[in-house]
């Protein structure tokens, strides 16, 4: 079986179908997991006997249904959860040695959703510690590489959900977006990422890292794909008092890529110095070829796009700073003994936390402290709602956002690691989707002279994911980019060493 | 910049050990992120009102009534130190530093 170009919607029509049997594709994936994660490091825990056991059940389920279509849509489909979202009985470390022998007793309501629809968990994808990064160098259980170049970095934070889904470790994997955590590795590694709405798809269960911003989201090879899984997770949940009791629509996608009647807005803040050449190329190439399929695409302003990344590493480092006072020692995860209580808060904290946490940790409590909270955070909380302003006018003209995911296509690891800033910087196009609460969605549009794939971003008014997933749909029917499969990850196949 | 003791209140409000060696390393790093935050200033925000939340301002309400939730047993179960069914603890009274 040649899992390569396979999509989550091709391996769920096989097993209903029954094509393939939930095992016989469980083993595939498994078997590349096992060729690649030496090379890949997509993973943090991985569980093929529980994912075999309940693949069976799964076979078994379909094989006794009289009516095969009161199965769970997704029966028996096997994908991977990073490491932020927990997984009842997986360990859930988070990237940090603090959660190191943490188990989590109850699954996040995300996960739940897709375990009542039938899938199979086979393991917990790398991050950056806590979420918090640009390229999952921050894992304090080492990096994960890019498929598309083991030199370079997959992007984060959810960089091994998004390296393992390109090297077709899995066919789908969850992911968390915060700043650009899900769009960013998805442009790195060639994916489909899906942010969606603020407040859409529930964070219980999410280890909370900057909670007016975190979101959940998909990485996966098609957004034909994403709309399988998205309609799942999302609506209301009564353990999430953020998540939205918007009805969850039901997300028909066109069978024409015809987008006559849609305005397409371009930001021109996000043409401008800093910006790769290949990846402003591919971008306008892709919006010209939306305006092929009939969409109008009109020049607008997102004046404020400038002071992102200061707005974002105020307030997200803030809410990080009181979200992460629970890491004591005491409930959870080891201890580092000391004579006090204080004593094992300081040194559980200082020693088992990674540099970029507790860099984050002191930023967010030096702009929340007495004498700073004004001129940071609160300042920092005004032009946030500049950024909103910024969106709504955008969205009066236009029904859709088109802009570069990223400044650049995958670094090589280490460059950026001794700069913070430097790497804070990566994540200015992201940043402003949730400052603002919308939703976006990366995809690739090209590749650079390196090989690397370039991705582009579509942004839309908070709660319009099916507009999101429809034109991106119509200009993957119209491509074939998201069908490349990384010469590392083909060699890898089941039988040879990469 | 951050001299050596504003880094050092700051870990104490966190609560973060710091080896000698990163503290200077913080404070570089972080004067020059809060340098580059300084051009915020520039922003204009008069009458503008702070987004704490994206979410249209709105009440939770739900009735009080009792659900059954984690077992002791699965909440202590992470516990690095647990005696008799409960978290142990060095004392908690005396002296903060």
């Amino acid at each position: 079986m040649d899992l390569q170009q396979w999509t989550l919607k091709d391996v769920v029509e096989a097993l209903r179908r029954g094509q393939v049997s939930s095992v016989e594709i469980t083993r595939a994936y498994l078997a590349r997991i096992e060729a690649l994660e030496p090379h890949i490091h997509a993973f943090l825990h991985l569980d093929p006997e529980g994912a075999l056991r309940r693949a069976a059940e799964a076979d078994r389920l379909r094989t006794q249904a009289e009516d095969p279509t009161s199965l769970p849509p997704l029966l028996g489909v096997p994908i991977a959860v990073k490491d932020v979202l927990t997984v009842r009985g997986m360990p859930c470390t988070c990237g940090s040695r603090i959660l190191e022998d943490f188990v989590p007793p109850y699954n996040a309501t995300a996960v739940q959703r897709l375990l009542d629809a039938g899938v199979i968990v086979v393991g917990k994808t790398n991050t950056d510690e806590f979420a918090m990064g640009s390229s999952t160098e921050n894992s304090a259980y080492g990096p994960t590489y890019n498929p598309w170049d083991p030199s370079r970095v997959p992007g984060g934070s959810s960089g091994g959900s998004a390296a393992a889904v390109a090297a077709r470790m899995v066919p789908a994997a969850l992911g968390t977006d915060t700043g650009g955590s899900v769009r960013q590795p998805a442009s790195f590694c060639g994916v489909t990422g899906l942010k969606p709405t603020y407040g859409r798809i529930s964070r219980f269960g999410l280890v909370a890292y900057g909670s007016s911003l975190d979101t959940v989201g998909t990485l996966t090879l098609t957004a034909a794909d994403a709309a399988l899984l998205f309609p799942l997770m999302a609506g209301f949940d009564p353990r999430d008092a953020t998540s939205m009791r918007q009805p969850v629509p039901t997300i028909t996608l066109p069978d024409e890529p015809d987008l006559r009647g849609l305005r397409i807005g371009v930001p021109q803040e996000y043409f401008r110095e800093g910006l790769q050449p290949e990846v402003a190329q591919a971008v306008r190439q892709a919006i010209e070829h939306l305006a092929h399929l009939g969409a109008e695409v009109v020049d607008i302003s997102l004046p404020h796009t400038p002071y992102a990344v200061p707005v974002y590493y105020i307030i997200a480092p803030s809410e990080a700073s009181a979200n992460l006072a629970r890491y004591d020692g005491i409930r959870y995860g080891p201890r580092v003994e000391g004579e006090t209580m204080w004593d094992i808060f300081y040194k559980t904290r200082g020693r088992l936390f990674g540099p970029e946490v507790k860099r984050r940790i002191m930023l967010g409590t030096y702009a929340l402290s007495a004498g700073y909270y004004d001129a940071y955070y609160a300042k920092a909380q005004k032009v946030r709602t500049l950024f909103r302003q910024d969106f709504e006018k955008a969205f009066q003209r236009v029904d859709l956002i088109a802009a570069p995911v990223a400044p650049s296509t995958a670094f090589p690891i280490g460059t950026k690691t001794q700069d913070p800033l430097s790497m804070y910087l990566e994540d200015i196009f992201t940043l402003p989707a949730n400052l603002a609460g919308v939703p976006g969605i990366a995809f690739p549009v090209g590749f650079d002279h390196q090989g690397l794939p370039i991705g582009m971003q579509l942004m839309a008014p908070p709660f319009e994911e099916p507009r999101l997933l429809a034109v991106a749909h119509a200009y993957q029917m119209t491509t074939d980019w998201h069908t490349r499969v990384p010469r590392f990850a083909s060699q890898g196949a089941v039988g040879s060493t990469p | 910049m951050l001299s050596r003791e504003e880094v050092l209140h700051i870990a104490h409000l966190a609560r973060l050990e710091l080896a000698e060696e990163e503290i200077e390393a913080y404070r570089k790093q972080l004067s020059s992120i809060l340098e580059y935050f300084a051009r915020l200033q520039e922003v204009d925000t008069e009458g503008i009102p702070p987004t704490a939340s994206v979410l249209p301002p709105r009440t939770v309400l739900r009735r009080d009534e009792p659900r059954p939730g984690l077992s002791r047993k699965d909440l202590l179960a992470n516990a690095p130190d647990v005696v008799d069914g409960q978290f142990r603890v060095p004392p908690v009274l005396g002296p903060s530093p």
